[in-house]
């Protein structure tokens, strides 16, 4: 058995691949094994969750309003274009 | 839970795609074509719902590289004239959002250098520390018996009301801003607006393997942020 987990990813090791993972970067053998390991960890599945929800929130950051004076000296802006 | 092209659609629905219907960047795409061609022509109702796309985008792409919030803004605006005027040359090479944000990148660059109290990002580029992603003491030893590397503090799942809060949105900011100025960057890039890989080497002026590594090293540092903020307030063994 111990044999067998020496030529496994690590958890350790399996941390700093993860956006590798994410990416479509590992090789085939490298993302046979990332796969391998998180079906048989609880803890990575967890670690992964984690770092595709840290993704998902960051986007909803970009949900915000434009203050309508902002809109406005823009659209003065645009207006000064087109007469130019 | 709620992406800013398709907020009905989970993130698992929005990288499966069925095949019959566009994804959400062709239909955005599709889109900023007519408004493009309706901008050429004059068109302000075009212009405003362009702002709409995009100010706040160009605002925060700019606050990468200005120290204040205030000069961003003026960056942004500044920027908004180069699109005008730049319009013509736009060839659809590229999305027109990473086309805004390389106009926005050299607006601040040669506000920058008018400026000294703004930050260039490009001489940050080397910001780096290079420590492991997860705090090693929550692994075991390597010359651990039975489970070598293994987790012996593994993490926990988060609670999906408590990740859609408004806390929690403000504490990803909050952890945003503390990461160094190209991690910030690229995570800002990738993962708040959305910019594929290719998109943000190009605005950043980084090779594709750089801009991996400072994407890993930003969201696994905003993941242990997020982890401390969210594990706050439960008692600790």
């Amino acid at each position: 058995m111990s044999v067998a987990i020496a030529s496994e990813l690590t958890c350790r090791e399996l941390v700093e691949l993860v956006t590798d993972y994410f990416e479509d970067r590992l090789s085939t053998d490298e993302n046979r094994r990332f796969e391998l390991h998180v079906c048989s960890c609880t803890g990575c599945r967890a670690y992964l969750a984690q770092m595709r929800a840290v993704v998902r929130v960051a986007g909803r950051l970009a949900e915000r309003d434009l203050p309508a004076a902002v809109r406005e000296d823009l659209l003065q802006t645009f207006r000064a274009w087109k007469r130019a | 839970m709620v992406g800013h092209f398709e907020p009905l659609l989970s993130p698992e629905l929005e990288s499966g795609s069925t095949g019959h219907e566009a994804s959400p960047r062709e239909r955005a795409e599709r889109g900023e074509a007519h408004l493009i061609e309706a901008l050429r022509r004059g068109d302000e109702s075009a212009f405003s719902r362009l702002v709409d796309l995009h100010h706040n985008s160009m605002v925060r792409v700019a606050r990468l590289y200005v120290g204040t919030a205030a000069a961003a803004e003026e960056v942004a605006q500044e920027a908004w004239l180069g699109v005008l005027q730049g319009l013509a040359r736009f060839e659809g090479r590229c999305t027109l959002k990473a086309w805004i944000f390389a106009i926005v990148a050299n607006c601040a660059k040669s506000r920058g250098a008018r400026d000294r109290r703004t930050v260039p990002l490009s001489s940050l580029a080397q910001d780096d520390d290079g420590g492991p992603s997860v705090d090693p003491e929550r692994f075991l030893d390597d010359g651990h018996p039975r489970w070598p590397g293994h987790w012996s503090q593994p993490p926990d799942a988060w609670d999906e009301d408590a990740l859609v809060s408004r806390e929690t949105l403000e504490a990803i900011a909050a952890a945003m801003e503390q990461l160094p100025p190209m991690q910030r960057a690229v995570m800002t890039m990738r993962d708040v607006e959305g910019l594929g890989s290719d998109e943000t080497c190009q605005v950043l002026a980084i090779s594709e393997a750089n801009q991996r590594v400072l994407l890993h090293r930003a969201r696994s540092k905003v993941r242990k942020a997020l982890e401390s903020y969210l594990h706050e307030g439960e008692v600790s063994p």
